[in-house]
């Protein structure tokens, strides 16, 4: 069944683009994940235009996070003061990483900073999850029980808070740290951050994988939406059909993931997230390596 | 249709006119943009008007050009620099038709000129205005945008695709994709003998988005802000809607 998108202005299967948003839906409500990460690269192969796909699919991710969300809400795996104090950081480090973006425009060569960033990113994010959650499941193996994470110099600052979802006691700088280095690294690579701000809440703030999750949800729905709103008004390339087609799946998906999710042990759902974070790392790395079948690409004017 | 183009001839026949005239008409001068939409074909046919006995040789030949409205781009080359494929050199070029199909009646070298496709800018590389800067040679880019425009379907060369009757009625079917851009697309027929051209016909072809499709764009572009609020609202309320739904599902 094919279906012409007004703003994409291209004519694409509405099934393809349904499964599409089931697929990431499921990710995003296993691992509380927007699925930016991997929707954006998906789209570039249906044949949306790279624009319409970075700024549609954030409308997108509000929806499908939104839904987990409310999965996670119900069971009390949300912090929403921890999600609170993340998203002060992320909102103040979005508006930098705009401004970042730009200037990094002016100078040229921003698609190629992206996906370096992608590919550094996801693997050294991907690199480290796989690695100690394999060493995590084959300790939970054995019998021992996981050692509680150790208490550094974070425990020494100012400003403590008591995060009772979380069982944690700490300073409130952390956190807004984490949200702000988030925010601004999510303004340069057009996605919500779950994928770096999940790892960053459970080794950098030691919170309990179930609650990072909702937490992480919470956060991203903000984030995503105002670069959703962002796009809208600056550039024109929200495509509210393709928008809608991918979070009917997205927003199913999400609700089954949270169910599997629910039923896996963390440590599983880490190594999972870490093995496709490296094969999305991977794919993105082989596209700058291998030489393309066609060197020359055309784009609108005035955008080198 | 081989009706129609009969009667446009008897209609040829009652107006004065030059020596060899085109008589056209379209299959439709409107393509509509809705939502199921998925490409168009488009039915070119029409009639040579003329006042003397049909001239045998040189033969008659027909070319349609069919373009669509014209943007400026940049194209991009990449090159390995420090093991990474990067975006290095790049040449803009002026305008560029978003679409363009050129279909005639028999191989190109035989019916028209180098010169004469000079002068009407009808051949593929000679409708597209190319103006290089920063590169040395802007040749390499615009053969290299048509290289990628072809592959895509968007730029079209059909040789010996239009049917040609007695010298008098032809006929062609202008395959145009999915991917169209907005506005009017100008249909071009040239009538040639011996590669110079006799007659010329213009007319266009209206391509618009209509319906749901029309609105959306229009809101996006007048009422941005109207319009991300309202796509963010479609967002919470399906991710709501879901949530609700399995929740039903689970309790029964």
């Amino acid at each position: 069944m094919q279906i012409y998108l007004p703003i994409a202005e291209v004519s694409v299967n509405a099934l393809l683009l349904l499964s599409l948003g089931l697929l990431v839906g499921i990710l995003s409500g296993m691992f509380g994940v927007g699925g930016g990460f991997m929707m954006t690269p998906l789209l570039f192969f249906v044949g949306i235009p790279p624009a319409v796909a970075v700024a549609t699919q954030a409308n997108q991710i509000v929806a499908s996070s939104f839904s987990a969300l409310l999965a996670h809400l119900r069971r009390r795996t949300v912090d929403l003061r921890m999600g609170t104090v993340l998203l002060v950081g992320g909102l103040f480090g979005s508006a930098v990483g705009i401004v970042i973006f730009n200037y990094l425009k002016s100078l040229g060569q921003v698609d190629l900073l992206v996906n370096l960033c992608y590919v550094v990113f996801l693997g050294i994010i991907g690199a480290l999850m796989f690695v100690e959650s394999l060493r995590a499941l084959r300790k939970s193996r054995s019998g021992a029980k996981a050692s509680r994470r150790k208490h550094t110099t974070i425990q020494k600052l100012p400003l403590k808070m008591r995060f009772r979802i979380s069982g944690l006691y700490i300073s409130v700088i952390p956190p807004i740290l984490v949200g702000f280095f988030v925010g601004v690294l999510s303004a340069i690579m057009g996605v919500g951050g779950g994928f770096i701000m999940v790892p960053a809440m459970i080794y950098l703030l030691g919170m309990p994988t179930k609650v990072v999750i909702g937490t992480s949800l919470f956060q991203i729905i903000f984030v995503a939406g105002f670069t959703a709103i962002l796009h809208a008004t600056t550039n024109y390339t929200v495509d509210v059909v393709l928008a809608l087609l991918l979070l009917i799946g997205g927003v199913i998906g999400a609700q089954f993931g949270t169910i599997i999710g629910s039923r896996m042990k963390a440590e599983q759902l880490r190594i999972l997230l870490a093995g496709m974070v490296l094969v999305v790392c991977g794919k993105l790395a082989l596209d700058l390596l291998i030489r393309p079948d066609e060197l020359y690409s055309v784009g609108p004017a005035g955008q080198s | 249709m081989r009706l129609s183009a009969l009667l446009l001839l008897l209609l040829a026949a009652a107006l004065p006119a030059r020596a060899e005239e085109v008589v056209l008409g379209l299959s439709k001068d409107q393509v509509r943009i809705s939502t199921d939409f998925s490409g168009s074909e488009i039915l070119i046919y029409g009639a040579v008007k003329r006042e003397g006995p049909i001239i045998e040789d040189p033969p008659l030949e027909v070319i349609i050009a069919v373009a669509g409205p014209s943007r400026p781009l940049t194209v991009r080359r990449k090159d390995r620099r420090f093991g990474i494929w990067v975006n290095t050199a790049f040449a803009d070029v002026d305008a560029a038709p978003t679409f363009y199909a050129v279909a005639t009646s028999g191989p190109w070298a035989d019916v028209i000129t180098d010169t004469e496709d000079l002068r009407h800018r009808i051949s593929i590389p000679r409708a597209i205005r190319a103006v290089g800067s920063g590169v040395d040679e802007p040749g390499i880019f615009t053969d290299a945008l048509i290289r990628v425009r072809e592959d895509q379907g968007i730029y079209q060369l059909n040789e010996s695709a239009v049917e040609l009757t007695e010298s008098t009625l032809f006929e062609t079917a202008i395959e145009m994709p999915a991917n169209l851009t907005e506005g009017a697309y100008a249909a071009r027929i040239f009538l040639t003998r011996a590669g110079g051209v006799v007659a010329e016909y213009d007319t266009t072809i209206e391509v618009r988005k209509v319906g749901l499709e029309r609105w959306l764009f229009t809101l996006s572009r007048q009422q941005p802000l109207i319009y991300g609020l309202m796509s963010l609202a479609i967002a919470i309320a399906a991710g709501w809607g879901a949530s609700a739904g399995f929740r039903m599902l689970r309790n029964q």
